[in-house]
């Protein structure tokens, strides 16, 4: 199944396309993060308990105070697994680390980070998403729209986009650096590193011939009756010698 | 050059506070790419360099479009004009809200006046007890918990309720009347319950100092509620998602004004409410005051615009 695309407007006038995640990737994340909440409180209340047991002074809780003990274990804990998502949200612009884990991240339509109300207005309706069981409204509501949001992001106009910015950087630094190392054009030096990388995968045949046509258009020391000579190793020895060329 | 791109790529949505520098330079950086993307697109379409670029401009995208971070000003304009803004805009939504809840506390109070044993439908087994031995069950409040954890305790169920009746508005407003009635009709009815065992007053006298507050922002939340609703079976932009969007960002300030009133309503609700050493007359003074204070809250008098800021509002534009 195809990915469904966010395209947004960018600030010069070029559109920019954003890969959006579809129910999978929101399962994942949202998995991830239900596991760090309940780790949380469950590490929150075996710590009151223990601290109740063991140190109950250091809780001042007065003696038979028991409700009032339970209540100063339980809420910090029941605050801390509501506010998870909209608290995180806000301070993460838009992420959790189970959305970092799952590489996604909460966009604007216009592909913004969204601001703090679109953030809280997203998990306010959380409350009908989640109906009647196990989020059933909100998967109905990912699996009918066109960019896979639940209602949560129809009222704060969200959409929950791939978001790949580490392997992106690193797949910038790696042009960067042909392009440093090479003489050729980046986008040269893009194809032939695409071509090495999946040489294993090609047919002899196949990448003799487009390793051929490359070094013919693209290796002026090299005339073509020379390339057309050149056995598979040197085939490929000679594009990686084009690509460090300094 | 890509390499100093691609730093900056990894940079820019990690910075939580920008430099002019700093911004000038993703601005920069995002310009580079943006034109470098334009040109890849053309020349060499499907390409890893295509969507290396394409992959790095979207995230200084991201990076570059954030709301800028002027706290002060920004809770100063949520205080001082979207709330009173939000709140003028379902003003005659409340009305209709309230009188709702008028008429369903009163088919409440009429139905368990004439069928007494309808109570157990809203009233758990341990309150009808109580009531019948003639003690309310706001009386044990403070004995089961200090008035911190009480207040704590009604404001969630509170906003709970609040969220609920602005939320369900979605369901073309049957969810929140119907959340609006269920409230009117269990207020109703536990008057009626509490009126019958001669325990009335003392529940009236309970819920005079934080009802007020609490019941009109019930109605301000059910008027929210309706608005959404109306926002989806009336749109007033090309689409009903985006007359949704609109509705709910315009509507949201008036949901963290509720969140903030109910806040002040839970704490009298657990701090003078349960206490039988305030006065009626205290109460009184309490919940008017307060109501009072919630209105002015709302219309925007609380917190008035500068006489500068209003003298340019309403100077005509063709001047």
């Amino acid at each position: 199944m195809a990915t469904e695309e966010l395209t947004v407007r960018g600030l010069t006038g070029v559109d920019l396309k954003l890969d959006v995640a579809g129910i999978g990737t929101r399962a994942y994340a949202f998995l991830i993060d239900w596991h760090i909440r309940v780790l949380l409180c469950l590490a929150w209340i075996l710590l009151g308990v223990l601290l109740a047991r063991v140190q109950p002074h250091w809780l001042h809780i007065p003696p038979g105070g028991r409700v009032l003990a339970s209540l100063m274990v339980t809420l910090p804990a029941l605050v801390c697994y509501f506010l998870y998502h909209p608290v995180l949200e806000v301070l993460m612009h838009g992420r959790t680390p189970g959305k970092r884990m799952a590489g996604a991240r909460i966009v604007t339509r216009e592909g913004a980070t969204p601001g703090t109300g679109a953030l809280l207005m997203r998990n306010l309706f959380r409350l009908i998403d989640t109906l009647p069981i196990l989020y059933a409204v909100g998967v109905v509501c990912c699996m009918l729209t066109p960019q896979r949001v639940r209602i949560g992001d129809l009222a704060a106009g969200t959409v929950l986009v791939i978001d790949e910015s580490k392997s992106r950087s690193k797949s910038l630094e790696r042009l960067g650096a042909l392009a440093q190392q090479s003489s050729l054009e980046p986008g040269a030096a893009a194809l032939i590193e695409d071509l090495l990388d999946r040489w294993q995968d090609l047919e002899p045949r196949g990448r003799s011939t487009l390793a051929r046509g490359l070094l013919k258009k693209l290796d002026s020391a090299m005339p073509p009756p020379q390339v057309d000579a050149l056995d598979e190793v040197r085939l490929r020895a000679r594009l990686q010698d084009l690509l460090g060329r300094a | 050059m890509w390499q100093a791109l691609a730093a900056e790529v990894r940079l820019a949505p990690q910075r939580s506070r920008v430099s002019p520098e700093e911004a000038q330079r993703t601005l920069q950086a995002y310009r580079t790419l943006a034109r470098d993307l334009a040109s890849a697109r053309e020349l060499l379409p499907r390409q890893a360099a295509t969507a290396a670029l394409e992959s790095a401009c979207a995230t200084l995208h991201v990076a570059v479009n954030r709301t800028p971070r002027y706290a002060d000003s920004r809770w100063l304009t949520l205080f001082r004009d979207r709330i009173p803004q939000a709140a003028r805009s379902v003003r005659g939504w409340a009305l209709w809200i309230a009188l709702l809840l008028l008429a369903s506390t009163f088919a409440g109070w009429w139905l368990i006046r004439t069928y007494p044993e309808l109570i157990s439908l809203i009233a758990s087994e341990r309150m009808i007890d109580g009531v019948e031995h003639g003690q309310l069950w706001t009386d044990q409040i403070l004995n089961v918990a200090p008035s911190s954890v009480v207040s704590l305790r009604i404001f969630s169920n509170n906003v709970v309720v609040t969220a609920g009746a602005f939320c369900f508005g979605l369901l073309f407003g049957l969810g929140t009347f119907y959340m609006i009635t269920l409230n009117g009709l269990m207020l109703g009815g536990l008057l009626a319950f509490t009126q019958r065992y001669g325990l009335g007053s003392e529940l009236l006298r309970f819920i005079l100092a934080h009802g007020p507050v609490e019941l009109s922002v019930i109605c301000l939340a059910g008027a929210a509620g309706t608005a959404l609703s109306e926002s989806v079976i009336r749109p007033t932009w090309p689409t009903r998602t985006e007359s949704l969007r609109r509705c709910a960002e315009h509507l949201g300030p008036l949901l963290v004004a509720c969140a903030l009133l109910l806040l002040g309503a839970g704490l009298i609700e657990g701090f003078i409410s349960p206490d039988p050493r305030f006065s009626i007359r205290f109460r009184l003074c309490v919940g008017f005051g307060y109501w009072l204070l919630m209105l002015a809250f709302l219309s925007g008098r609380l917190f008035p615009k500068p006489k500068a800021v209003e003298a340019t509002a309403r100077t005509p534009r063709s001047l």
